[in-house]
């Protein structure tokens, strides 16, 4: 398995914990500012990627496994419909968040605010992450485990 | 033989620069497509979704069974990867 040098896999340890710190944040503040799960996404696939690059594929599939990012790819297309789907069971139209009662809080356009934030951005954000790994590891030399 | 796809590539970009003279200016408050929707948009999304940032709240509600669609358009981009691109000998 080829590795980069010191330094690279170095500066990239203690950069990339930065990098998916940073691209949380852009998922979870895609509410009340510029981002949300697509660009949040992407920015964790790239710290994954950057990882691999300087570890090697057998240590990116150590942390991320091919089963994990499996079930990843769909669950995050399962929460955004299943909370469309939430909305439907309560009575409104789908994706109509406001339908869905919340303990606490009865204003539907905190709801629908609480929603988008925790629910949807985020179940973007893991799907847009997993593929983007999943088509890295594709395209990598060796990411794949029958080559 | 060469002089003719120049001559096309010349008309037809010509004909795009000559034909953007008459598009509204960028940004424009008057312009066709800032009157339909977005007015409503501006005023009303923050009290309806509760979401500070217009842009996410015309995605994620007023337009959520876009992101979906998008959503599902990169899920099946995955899938398509591995079924494509996976080498298996059987």
């Amino acid at each position: 398995m080829k590795e980069e040098d010191v330094i690279i896999r170095t500066v990239i340890r203690l950069i990339v914990p930065f990098i998916q710190i940073f691209g949380l944040y852009v998922i979870f503040h895609g509410g009340s500012g510029p981002g949300g799960g697509f660009q949040g996404g992407v920015i964790l696939a790239a710290s994954m990627i950057l990882y691999v690059m300087a570890f090697g594929v057998h240590e990116g599939r150590r942390r991320l496994t091919e089963k994990t990012n499996m079930i990843m790819r769909s669950t995050g297309l399962f929460i955004y419909s299943g909370i469309g789907l939430l909305a439907v069971i309560f009575g409104g139209k789908y994706l109509d968040y406001g339908a869905v009662p919340l303990p606490f809080i009865d204003h539907p356009s905190e709801i629908r605010a609480i929603l988008i934030d925790g629910g949807v951005e985020v179940g973007v954000g893991i799907t847009v992450m997993a593929v983007m790994v999943t088509i890295f590891f594709e395209l990598y030399p060796g990411g794949t485990p029958d080559d | 033989m060469r002089l003719l796809p120049l001559i096309t590539v010349l008309l037809v970009g010509g004909l795009l620069i000559w034909s953007a003279q008459d598009m509204p200016d960028v940004g424009d408050p008057d312009a066709p497509t800032n009157l339909h929707v977005a007015p409503y948009y501006i005023k009303h999304s923050e009290e309806e979704v509760g979401v500070e940032n217009m842009v996410s709240a015309i995605l994620a509600d007023y337009r959520g069974y876009d992101t979906l669609g998008e959503t599902t358009v990169i899920f099946t981009a995955g899938v398509s990867v591995l079924l494509l691109l996976r080498r298996r000998e059987d």
